[in-house]
């Protein structure tokens, strides 16, 4: 990262960078006295964490806005050179096959608005912690996080033209069943108080979690000839190692400044860990099942980024006492389990989802048996292999009864007890008189932590339960009433295109016409 | 292989997201600006409170008094997004930096006349501090307003602000060294001249509602102070020493002239929405005009010596017309 330049006059004392920044930028806040410090920074205490002095904050990166003006417009101006030259060439048509196409609607559909909900949330943090360092850079992050939200909406804007899944993103976050994934996590992380949300968003998320979510989307995309995905997965990464950073110190600046923090801070990381990855969940299913040229398994990636790098970093976290987040050596043997369990609950609500699934071809089976030596062939290969006879047969499996969601990540209870790969895990939890559902110890102890908070969570199937899901002009009292495709149609799906299954939808239709068309002589 | 790839004219399936198609029509295909602002922000299903502010949703448009049917209806005139935002800034900085590294050159700051020197220290140092609480304020604004097409544009307003404070710093660094820095803190702090600034300063750090404090800062205060600094003050010390320290300036000034056309633009529509927000707003712009006026005052005496009430008066006359024009009856 580069500094700002201005050469100095040789006549005066040559300022070190670090001095030039304090002063362009650490000087500028003062203690207020006309009005309170408590109430211009109203929310810096109710969490319990204790600052004494805000002067320690290490500046994680030292980077002058006019510096920041410069090298991000060179990136922007290379990147929608990328993506207009790219939606011009029909660069959609390098695609190894429409399948990919399905990685990227997960995205659309899961990951963007959680970049822009990470706009505000810095926003928000960048206003209310009380140390001058601490707020420039979340605030930077802020103006960041809308980029990554500006740039992936311009980039699949060009799919949406011409393929299905892609049109109604924005109304599906809000609603779809399996979207309130993705959705309550971060709703969870803004409406924790800023210190948490550095621990949730800052540390747990863009330290130890992010490299398992961008490093196999942009390899998936360059494997699978996505030029314009990659194009904005790479350019975004070069702000992920500021945020990183950033993460990185909220966490050490918090354990130094006060003994009390670290059971806190401890909790926190054990909750977001757990709740960080359980939307990995979405993942894991792309890497193993969606993209047609693999990259790597879940399991690889998993090894990799989580269990050596993570490794790394709680080893290095040890010295201020914190250890390793609960939950960890679960996710540590999920990983041989979690892509099949999500591929096969989303193939059997192909209906309810707006993208396609499909079996996986006995070439893709020899890959899943080849990567998971011990686990595919014994507990996923049958079934898949079941469905696929059905298929042949012309009964495709889907099923039509609504799943039972966790009451915390709100992922269908999909998956086993440890150790027990042939039994789903339940936990119940009792709260003011009622009982609470959820799917893991990790998301239980979540719950009963602070109960309050997760009662209020939208859960998609009581609210369809509860027949808040239907378009206006759905008729319950008709005979022909049919409450589920109400629903699709209230999730603005196009039933018959966006939920069909992969084999004979309007994409693979479209795609290999298309393709033909560019070939032929 | 090289296949020889044939220009395929493919037929667009649909021309944008369905929740623009809602707005625009199916048939239009949107700007980027468009797809980068309309209903981006969640307005649905949120699944829990803030614990820091249990009374509201996440996104609550009843955090304002102001009523909207819908906030979609703001439009920033120069559709930035962040592309097109940071692209422009990184052009305004480079001319910036061409004018800072001409005055560095030549000396041109060490032979700038000592009083004129002392005197632009004077005015403009304390100002960092102003743009610093306005950066806050424009964070808040951004994180606690309502809808992407009036959130977005103040995150690019706070980190304006943060650019122009640290353009300050370097014009104290320029015409004097650290030291100029901490008295002009100190000045801040404790010199009389600045203290009703601080204070309107410090209120609005604790306003609540996002349109109100929108309106103190970007309308009111940045509205009357802009002028009477960058322009009459800018004007006095060129007509005494010569342009030097202008050049140093040149971005606010820029920068004023681009901004305003996007706060205009809101005040026109907030205020055409309903006889109400009219009202409210005129409410907001009295009582925070009369402060600000108020407090700006003595900085103008410092500025301008005996010319500040003049200057003040005019700022003042021009700012009135300037609301009339957004359609607001103070
Ligand atoms: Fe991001
Ligand atoms: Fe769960």
């Amino acid at each position: 990262m580069t500094m700002t330049s201005e050469p100095t006059p040789a006549a005066k004392k040559k300022l070190g960078l670090k001095e030039r920044y304090a002063l362009m930028t650490r000087g500028l806040d003062w203690e207020t006295t006309y009005q309170p410090m408590e109430k211009v920074f109203p929310y810096a205490t109710y969490e319990g964490i204790k600052i004494h002095d805000w002067d320690a904050w290490q500046d994680p990166f030292r980077l002058t806005m006019d510096a920041y003006w410069k090298y991000q417009a060179e990136k922007e101006q290379k990147l929608y050179a990328i993506m207009d030259a790219f939606a011009q060439n029909n660069g959609h048509l390098g695609l190894t096959d429409a399948r990919y196409l399905n990685s990227l609607k997960l995205f659309l559909t899961g990951v963007s608005p959680l970049e822009y909900m990470a706009h505000r949330g810095f926003a928000h943090v960048g206003r209310a912690m009380p140390g001058v360092g601490a707020r420039v850079a979340c605030q930077m992050q802020s103006l960041d996080e809308l980029r990554h939200a500006q740039t992936q909406i311009h980039s699949m804007s060009n799919y949406n033209k011409l393929y299905d899944g892609f049109h109604s993103w924005r109304h599906m976050h809000d609603r779809v069943w399996y979207l309130s994934v993705p959705k309550s996590f971060f709703d969870d992380a803004i409406t924790a108080g800023p210190f948490e949300f550095m621990i949730a968003i800052g540390f747990s998320f863009e330290y130890v979690l992010t490299n398992l979510l961008f490093v196999p989307f942009i390899s998936g995309a360059a494997y699978n000839g996505d030029m314009g995905a990659m194009a904005f997965g790479f350019s975004a990464q070069s702000d992920e190692s500021r945020h990183m950073t950033l993460g990185l110190e909220a966490i050490k600046f918090m354990l130094e400044q006060d003994p009390d923090n670290l059971p806190i801070v401890q909790r926190w990381i054990d909750k977001w860990f757990w709740r960080g990855y359980r939307v990995l969940t979405l993942v894991a299913m792309m890497l193993d099942y969606m993209l047609p040229k693999k990259v790597m398994s879940w399991k690889e990636a998993w090894e990799i980024y989580a269990e050596e790098n993570g490794g790394a970093l709680f080893a290095d976290l040890a010295r201020y006492g914190i250890r390793p987040p609960l939950g960890w050596q679960q996710a540590c043997d999920d990983k041989e389990h979690l892509s099949h369990q999500a591929w096969s609950t989303f193939y059997q609500y192909q209906g309810a989802a707006p993208f396609h699934t499909w079996v996986p071809s006995p070439e893709d089976m020899a890959w899943e048996a080849e990567k998971y030596p011990n686990t595919f062939d014994q507990y996923y290969r049958p079934r898949f292999e079941y469905w696929a006879e059905q298929e042949a047969a012309g009964t495709r499996f889907n099923n039509a009864t609504l799943p039972q969601l966790c009451q915390v990540c709100q992922i269908p209870m999909l998956f086993t007890e440890p150790g027990d790969p042939t039994r789903i895990c339940y936990r119940e939890s009792e709260y003011d008189g009622e009982t609470y559902h959820t799917c893991s110890d990790g998301c239980q102890a979540i719950f009963d932590h602070e109960p309050e908070k997760y009662v209020q969570a939208w859960l998609p199937v009581h609210q369809i339960y509860q027949g808040h899901c239907f378009g206006p002009d759905a008729d319950p009292t008709s005979p022909d009433f049919n409450p589920l495709l109400e629903v699709i149609k209230w999730y603005r799906m196009d039933v018959g295109t966006d939920n069909a299954p992969y084999e004979g939808s309007r994409d693979q239709e479209n795609f290999q016409a298309w393709k033909a068309m560019q070939t032929k002589n | 292989m090289q296949i020889d790839l044939r220009t395929v004219t493919i037929p667009v399936q649909r021309h944008s997201f369905t929740h623009i198609a809602d707005r625009l029509g199916p048939d239009k295909t949107p700007t980027r600006y468009q797809e980068a602002t309309l209903d981006v922000q969640a307005n649905a299903n949120f699944h829990y409170r803030p614990t820091w502010d249990p009374d509201h949703e996440i996104f609550d448009p009843t955090r304002s008094k102001l009523v909207m049917k819908d906030w979609y209806t703001f439009k920033d005139p120069r559709q930035y997004y962040y592309a097109t935002y940071t692209i422009a800034r990184a052009r305004m900085q480079e001319t910036a930096e061409a004018d800072f590294e001409f005055v560095e050159k030549r000396g041109l700051a060490e032979s700038f006349a000592p009083a004129a020197k002392q005197k632009a220290l004077d005015v403009l140092v304390p100002l960092r501090h102003v743009a610093w609480g306005a950066n806050m304020n424009n964070s808040s604004v951004c994180a606690y307003g309502y809808g992407t097409a009036f959130t977005a544009p103040c995150i690019f307003q706070a980190m304006d602000n943060l650019g122009i404070a640290q353009y300050l710093s370097r014009v104290g660094l320029l015409l004097g060294d650290a030291e100029a820095l901490d008295e002009g803190k100190a000045a801040w702090t404790s010199a009389p001249v600045w203290q009703e600034l601080r204070r309107y300063v410090e209120d609005t750090l604790v306003v609540q509602d996002p349109v109100e404090l929108w309106v103190a800062q970007n309308l009111v205060l940045d509205g009357l102070l802009y002028p009477l600094v960058y322009e009459k003050f800018d004007a006095a010390l060129t007509a005494e020493a010569g342009p030097t320290v202008s050049m140093l300036l040149r971005f606010q000034v820029d920068w004023f002239a681009e901004t305003s056309k996007w706060v205009d633009a809101t005040v026109k529509t907030a205020a055409a929405e309903s006889p109400e927000n009219a009202a409210l707003l005129a409410e907001w712009i009295g009582h925070y005009r009369d402060r600000a006026v108020a407090a700006l005052a003595p900085v103008a005496e410092l500025a301008l010596g005996a010319d500040g009430a003049a200057a003040m008066a005019d700022v003042q006359s021009r700012f009135a017309a300037r609301v009339a024009k957004c359609g607001v009856a103070l």
